[in-house]
């Protein structure tokens, strides 16, 4: 890693030298449709870096074995990396101890895990649970599938026409019926970064425990679960240039401890007779059977990478980004951007005059130009602003100006089209 | 042309600006919604049968132009059309976008609906230039819940 540990450029301390990052994700080379690729699509799944996809070439070629059962060396050293990559997401998100770092296979079976362990303990007949009006379905489903089961009911705090959460309305709606508050960090569909700490704080006066869905926050802000407060953080691999099939559930220390087992069987028990099983202190109480040792590695190894860059010049980056692109692409005659608020990140969603995102997606595609069409799993926003879909670019550390000059001139390019 | 000019010919943009039979039919007797969740396209597609005889045909709805074009065309070929025949159609229109069709299928029935050929080169969306027609299908068989193309 040593290499790529400083990606400065000569010119501003702050930013990231993307010409040499490029050259470290090898899939940046291609061509689609006899374009050179400009991969805007990084909201759904980034791509990843050299670094990623040798780490787990690696350990498939040399240490692949089983963890936490052998005494041969292979499950030895196997077990030490796969130890070795909770402890970086244990460094990257902050958190105060490694045993707080649950591996899932992603956001999604995060929020499950938090619903149907510390919701079924904790939230009963006539209970609330309280999310916003921002969230992507994960954060949304798994509530009300356990509201369904409980009797209990979901609550959603609105949000503005800019897409920003009304504090006010949120906190009204926490009252002493509510067991959980879940909230997206940053909403994928409008780019919001919601105010965690206040939210945190009106949530935590009341005794009130809050999990933040992450999953398109951690590739653009360092985030410091401690300082935010929060009592589970979770978010995705594959978003932020690991593989996918892994992810993050972070959870404090006592309430981990308190939950009841998400899933049983091997690894999460400490004995086992057929009267009785003890179970596994936490994480390994969340985490039965074989994990996905190969892609805890290749987490590892993307956090490592970002972290070589520097979270604040990541952020740093994007921010420019996403500035540039809501001045060059918003003031193109009939684009409507969805999602203005003032703090965003990563993600410019709009609509391109009356061409539908998915014509202005097929015709971007031709120009090797990747975006995202549709209701991005967020339904009820797009309900909220009376859309059926938007397009959307999310932008990512290899991403360039250059780049969002292609997405506006291929906006130009569907409108010549659509005539 | 360009594979582009091909899928976006004319014909079809001038359909799905300005879509024919974007109505709901005075009377209708059978009627179904049909939904692709994964573009948020969504039609009505509303009949009037009389007997196995399609004696008008309307729809209403929102999605990209590929679909509304393609509803539209077909709102305009199944007019008069006997049940029969709108399915037989409905064949022929689906081996044509998904490129399977023979070269025999290129008669006379299809007609105009032909400006959709260039649908195969863009797998992704047939799901677009066949929803009105699943939805067509599910109102001809009568059922009430909405089609999906997912």
């Amino acid at each position: 890693m040593s290499s790529m540990a400083v990606h400065r450029t000569g010119l501003a301390p702050e930013t990231l030298d993307t010409e040499r990052i490029r050259r470290d994700f090898p899939i940046l080379d291609l061509t689609v449709h006899g374009r050179k690729l400009v991969y805007l699509d990084n909201g759904a799944t980034s791509q990843k870096p050299r670094a990623v996809i040798d780490a787990m070439v690696r350990y498939y070629q040399h240490d692949n074995a089983n963890i936490h059962r052998g005494v041969h060396t292979l499950s030895m050293r196997a077990t030490e990396e796969h130890d070795e990559a909770r402890e970086t997401v244990r460094r990257f998100i902050q958190a105060a101890d490694a045993s707080e770092i649950v591996f899932v296979r992603g956001a999604t079976e995060a929020v499950n895990l938090v619903a149907q362990t510390f919701g079924r303990a904790n939230v009963g007949a006539g209970d609330e649970v309280l999310i916003t009006a921002m969230e992507h379905h994960s954060n949304i489903v798994p509530w009300q599938m356990l509201c369904e089961e409980k009797g209990a009911h979901l609550r959603v705090a609105p949000i503005n026409d800019a897409g920003e959460l009304d504090l006010e309305e949120f906190g009204k709606l926490l009252s002493a019926r509510t067991r959980i508050v879940s909230a997206a960090h940053v909403s994928n569909a409008l780019g919001t970064v919601n105010p965690l700490r206040t939210m945190i704080q009106m949530a935590h006066a009341q005794g009130i425990p809050v999990m933040v869905d992450g999953a398109q926050a951690v590739p653009h802000l360092p985030v410091d679960v401690q300082a935010l407060g929060c009592d589970f953080y979770a978010f995705s691999g594959h978003k932020v240039y690991g593989p996918t099939g892994i992810g993050v559930l972070y959870g404090k220390e006592e309430l981990l401890a308190e939950m009841p087992p998400y899933q049983g069987g091997g690894d999460m028990i400490r004995s086992v007779t057929f009267e009785k099983t003890t179970y596994n202190v936490p994480p390994y109480k969340f985490e039965a059977g074989t994990p996905d040792i190969a892609g805890a590695i290749g987490l590892g190894a993307a956090l490592k990478y970002v972290m070589a860059l520097g979270m604040d010049r990541v952020a740093a980056h994007g921010q420019d980004l996403l500035a540039y692109a809501t001045e060059r692409v918003g003031a193109m005659e009939g684009v409507r951007l969805i999602g203005t608020a003032p703090h965003r990140a990563g993600v410019l969603s709009f609509l391109a005059g009356d061409i539908h995102p998915h014509d202005l997606g097929t015709i971007l595609d031709r120009e090797g130009i990747a975006i995202r069409t549709g209701h991005h799993c967020a339904q009820p926003v797009m309900e909220r602003y009376g859309v059926a879909a938007t397009a959307r670019a999310s932008f990512a550390v290899y991403n360039t100006r250059e780049e969002v000059d292609a997405l506006a001139g291929g906006i130009l390019k569907a409108r010549e089209v659509m005539g | 042309m360009t594979e582009l000019s091909e899928l976006y010919q004319e014909v079809i943009l001038e359909h799905s600006k300005a879509p024919r039979n974007f109505r709901r039919p005075e009377t209708t007797n059978h009627t179904a919604e049909g939904y692709n969740p994964l573009c948020g396209d969504r039609y009505t597609v509303f009949l009037a049968l009389d007997g196995d005889t399609i004696g008008d045909i309307g729809f209403q709805g929102a999605g990209c132009a590929i679909s509304k074009a393609s509803a539209s065309m077909m709102t305009q070929m199944l007019k008069g059309k006997t049940k029969a025949e709108a399915e037989k159609l409905f064949a022929q229109f689906h081996r044509l976008v998904t490129g399977e069709d023979a070269a025999d299928d290129h008669g006379a029935e299809l007609g105009k609906l032909k400006v959709f050929a260039g649908v195969k080169k863009f797998p992704a969306r047939v799901k677009c230039a066949t929803l009105a027609w699943h939805t067509l299908e599910s109102a001809l068989e009568g059922k009430q819940e909405a089609v999906s193309t997912e």
